[in-house]
């Protein structure tokens, strides 16, 4: 028979040392007794480890459970991690068999003492103990975890409150941090720490945030067991904020509306004289296309999208809507189906720059899927709605050429929206009698999945800018035709 | 007046800062301060460090700046129509509380918020002034929240996310007709766009530029925002198709929704009820549902006619309860998909069967060690040594669920 007793400070270390010994000497668990600092010395079997054998292996995840598990306050913890560790040794797998009594047991364990590592980063108070003539500001805290979680959690305030000395005093082991130095000691007695005026200022804060109107006591003793309570400078006014809640929720219902104070009358003034500041009428038409409220696409689109380029363009391009990137960044054409315009028009020889860009219909219309957005083509009466504001922009330019790009602007501007492979290419009559060319949108090149086809319609898109560009050329030779 | 003491504006300011749910302080860059040259780390996840009676976690000093307010929002306490008493933090203030409870453990760090005052940039640039104190004088390196007025400029809002660990801007209502009738100066568009520039921005600085180097981290935890529900008439489809939209346009975080509570010195524009505490549950469960467990919206807003979700049992069981005809599952041969829709397993949980059912068949008694809520999930499953038999399509299945009902009275 074995015995084992294992130090209150660097449990884990000890613990790990003397199970890799027996392991590799290969003695059973029924031969060990465990025990730790707080365990009498028992009657039977000697303190001493066998000398180590061979090197064992364990798998990784064990190990990693074993550094927690072995903090717990349960007397059997190390006989439990020891009886697991031998059952693994001829089937590892075990490790991932989440049914198994005994893994269940210790993830159990483990998930106890992980808590209560938790509670601790959470529930622990300082109280300010040094001067004000100190060169470092030094804190106390006295603490009663469930666990042994003081060591294996005291890195963590290390890493938070490097710059000042703090100490965490508990009945079994406490930390001390000094100058940059961490160490532990044992048990303490619970000290008279200073009183605190920060302390004050915490409670009032904990006071006020409480919500009268809705108590749910059991969800907070839930995650806040009473246990803590006493350590917690704030938890003593608990019972008086629960007894007084349902009175103040009571007299905010009762009470009657009041008048508004006198100020509000200026405040409000002031505020409408704000939003009427804004003038010009070059600049108006842009922004009351995005205060558009006509159709029910404004509800889910992040904005409207107005036209961009020259006010005075020789040639209008009109695509279908915004998608996801014009939608987010409130600009025309920046989005895949644009960057592919952009490329065909520069090889084309049309100068995108000088073109004024814009949608058949304002508001991006989409359909949530996941965490993307799928467009969705825009119904008549949307186009029939946002027509308004297309006409509007094309009084304003006043083109000498309209490029109609896909079936929504080809719907937007003759009326009619079908068989745009069978258009595209043609010079047709728009509003005002302007003549509008007709040709396919860049997004349905993106969209061919087959790669011949894409090349042909590629090839057709390109063919219309050139055409479109030609158009304008020509145009610009005959001056006065103009329309409008 | 006399002037106040930095308690009675602590008071005043935390008071009226407590309708805002959002207390999360998680899902940050990590960082430490081992060197001792500065303050606070961040650990990834967050922590709570107290609870209040009424539920919620306590994890950030949650503050107004000043709780004046040029707007007339009825749902509000800090309106400008409202008499509450009124109070402003000075930036030295509200730096000094921040780090005198972080020193004390009490705290994660800091969300500050703040009525609008003089103007929106005016604002926001006190606030960002706030953050910056923190970030480079006191080199703290907790958490910092900041909400972001809609309508400030976008350098202000660009700084505010390089100091922030989150942006967040709130919807305030489901639709919006209901944020023109109850937050008259808000504009629903605006605030849709302040969160597209949030998004783009963040977008942005994840791109490496050509020679590698790394923009600024901006807001490394995202934003997130608010809805009040309950105020309006909005039913629960209604507001989960809003906030579907919102993850999908502008990858928020979170939604937070908020049961609209009783206020001081109410509106008589809108009268106060008692706040929805149950339907705000079940809300969170059905955003939950959206988000981890695969499911689409009109599968869980189709279970009732009226679009609202079951009070009474949670939305992912009344799912499987209108949907009988596909259980029960065999635990032991069932996709992953589909062992995510059985009422009483998580994800972990089922995580857990999948790796152990590679080496060994599952019995009863093995799911309860999983983790799994069997009261709920045995009459959904058959494992080894267990089959629901008639279980599944009992008509009393639901009554074993839901609260027993209750005698109504007279008075």
């Amino acid at each position: 028979m074995h015995r084992v007793s294992l130090p209150a400070i660097g449990t884990a270390k000890a613990w790990r040392e003397a199970a890799r010994a027996f392991l590799a000497a290969g003695v059973p668990p029924e031969q060990i007794l465990w025990g730790d600092h707080a365990a009498a010395p028992d009657l039977f079997g000697e303190d001493s480890l066998p000398r180590a054998g061979g090197p064992v292996s364990v798998p990784r995840s064990f190990i990693s459970m074993a550094e927690t598990a072995v903090w717990h306050s349960d007397p059997e913890r190390f006989a439990r991690l020891y009886a697991f560790l031998w059952r693994l040794k001829d089937a590892p797998h075990l490790m991932a068999d989440r049914g198994d009594p005994d893994l269940a047991k210790l993830r159990q364990m483990e998930k106890n003492v992980r808590r209560c590592q938790h509670k601790m980063k959470a529930f622990v108070r300082f109280r300010e103990i040094g001067t004000a003539e100190d060169a470092r500001r030094s804190f106390a805290a006295w603490f009663e975890p469930s666990h042994q979680t003081v060591e294996p959690t005291a890195d963590f305030f290390v890493r938070r409150f490097s710059d000042m000395d703090w100490r965490i005093l508990t009945p079994d082991v406490s930390a001390i941090f000094e100058r940059g130095k961490l160490s532990f000691q044992e048990g303490h007695s619970k000290p008279d720490l200073p009183e605190d005026a920060g302390e004050q200022l915490w409670i009032t804060y904990f006071q006020n945030i409480f919500n009268p109107a809705r108590l749910k006591v059991k969800a907070m003793q839930s995650e806040m067991p009473k246990k803590y309570w006493k350590n917690m400078p704030e938890a003593a006014f608990i019972p008086q904020m629960i007894a007084d809640a349902p009175t103040r929720a009571r007299a905010m219902a009762e009470a009657a509306p009041t008048l508004p104070p006198a100020r509000m009358a200026q405040v409000q003034a002031q505020l409408a004289a704000c939003d009427s500041a804004w003038d010009g009428p070059a600049e108006e038409l842009p922004k009351a296309i995005r205060a558009c409220t006509r159709c029910p696409l404004h509800c889910h689109a992040t904005q409207a999208v107005p036209g961009e380029g020259p006010a005075s363009a020789d040639l209008m391009v009109v695509g279908e809507q915004p998608g996801d990137m014009e939608d987010l960044s409130g600009r025309p054409f920046v989005g895949p189906a644009g960057q592919m315009f952009d490329n065909i028009a520069a090889s084309a020889g049309l100068d995108r720059e000088a073109a004024f860009v814009t949608n058949a219909v304002k508001h991006f219309k989409f359909a949530p899927r996941g965490k993307r957005r799928i467009h969705q083509r825009p119904e008549r009466s949307e186009i029939e709605h946002c027509r308004w504001w297309l006409d509007a922009e094309i009084a304003q330019v006043r083109p000498r050429l309209i490029l109609a790009m896909g079936a929504t602007a080809a719907q937007s501007l003759t009326g009619d929206g079908a068989n745009i492979l069978s258009r595209r290419g043609k010079i047709e009559t728009g509003p005002d009698g302007l003549p509008v060319l007709v040709t396919l949108h860049p997004s349905y090149l993106l969209r061919l999945p087959d790669p011949a086809a894409r090349e042909k319609a590629t090839a057709d898109f390109k063919h219309d800018l050139v055409t479109a560009a030609k158009l304008i050329a020509e145009a610009k030779q005959s001056p006065g035709a103009r329309p409008g | 007046m006399a002037k106040q003491t930095l308690e009675q504006k602590l008071a005043i300011l935390s008071d009226a800062a407590k309708y805002d749910a959002s207390c999360a302080s998680s899902g940050s860059t990590k960082r430490h301060s081992r060197d001792g040259k500065g303050l606070g780390s961040n650990e990834g996840s967050g922590i709570c460090h107290a609870y209040a009676p009424d539920g919620r976690c306590i994890s950030l000093l949650k503050i107004l700046m000043t709780n004046f307010c040029i707007y007339d929002c009825s749902y509000c306490i800090n309106r400008v129509s409202s008499n509450v008493p009124r109070a402003r933090f000075s930036v030295d203030e509200a730096v000094r509380l921040t780090i005198e409870f972080y020193r004390r453990n009490y705290i994660e760090g800091l969300f500050l918020s703040s009525g609008v005052i003089r103007s929106p940039d005016a604002t926001m640039s006190d606030m960002v002034q706030i953050a910056r104190k923190l970030r480079h004088e006191e080199n703290f390196r907790g958490y910092i929240h900041l909400k972001t007025i809609p309508d400030a400029s976008p350098e202000l809002i660009e700084e505010a996310g390089r100091l922030a660990d989150r942006l967040s801007i709130n919807v305030e209502l489901p639709t919006d007709a209901a944020v023109k009738q109850y937050a008259p100066e808000k504009k629903p568009e605006q605030i849709r766009r302040a969160m597209a520039n949030v998004r783009i921005t963040k977008d942005a600085s994840k791109d490496k530029s050509f020679s590698g180097k790394r923009p600024p981290r901006f807001a490394p935890a995202g934003q997130s925002t608010q809805m009040i529900i309950g105020a309006d008439a909005s039913n629960d489809a209604t507001i989960l198709g809003q906030s579907t939209r919102l993850y999908s346009s502008y990858k928020l975080k979170r939604v937070y929704y908020s049961a609209f509570s009783p206020i001081p010195d109410s509106s008589a524009k809108l009268p106060l009820i008692r706040p929805p505490l149950q339907r705000e549950h079940r809300l969170y469960q059905a955003d939950w549902l959206l988000r981890f467990y695969d499911f689409q919206l009109d599968e869980i807003t189709s279970v009732t006619r009226d679009g609202n979700l079951d009070l009474e049992i949670d939305p992912k069981l009344a799912w499987a309860l209108a949907h009988r005809a596909v259980f029960p599952l065999d635990v032991n041969r069932a996709s992953r998909e589909m062992l995510l829709r059985v009422p009483g397993f998580g994800v972990k949980t089922v995580n857990r069967i999948l790796t152990t059912r590679r080496h060994r068949s599952l019995r009863y008694e093995d799911l309860s060690r999983m983790g799994a809520s069997m009261k709920k999930a045995r009459a959904f499953i058959t494992a080894g040594g267990w089959t629901p038999g008639g279980l599944t399509d009992s008509t009393d299945l639901r009554a074993r669920f839901a609260p027993p009902p209750e005698q109504l009275t007279l008075f």
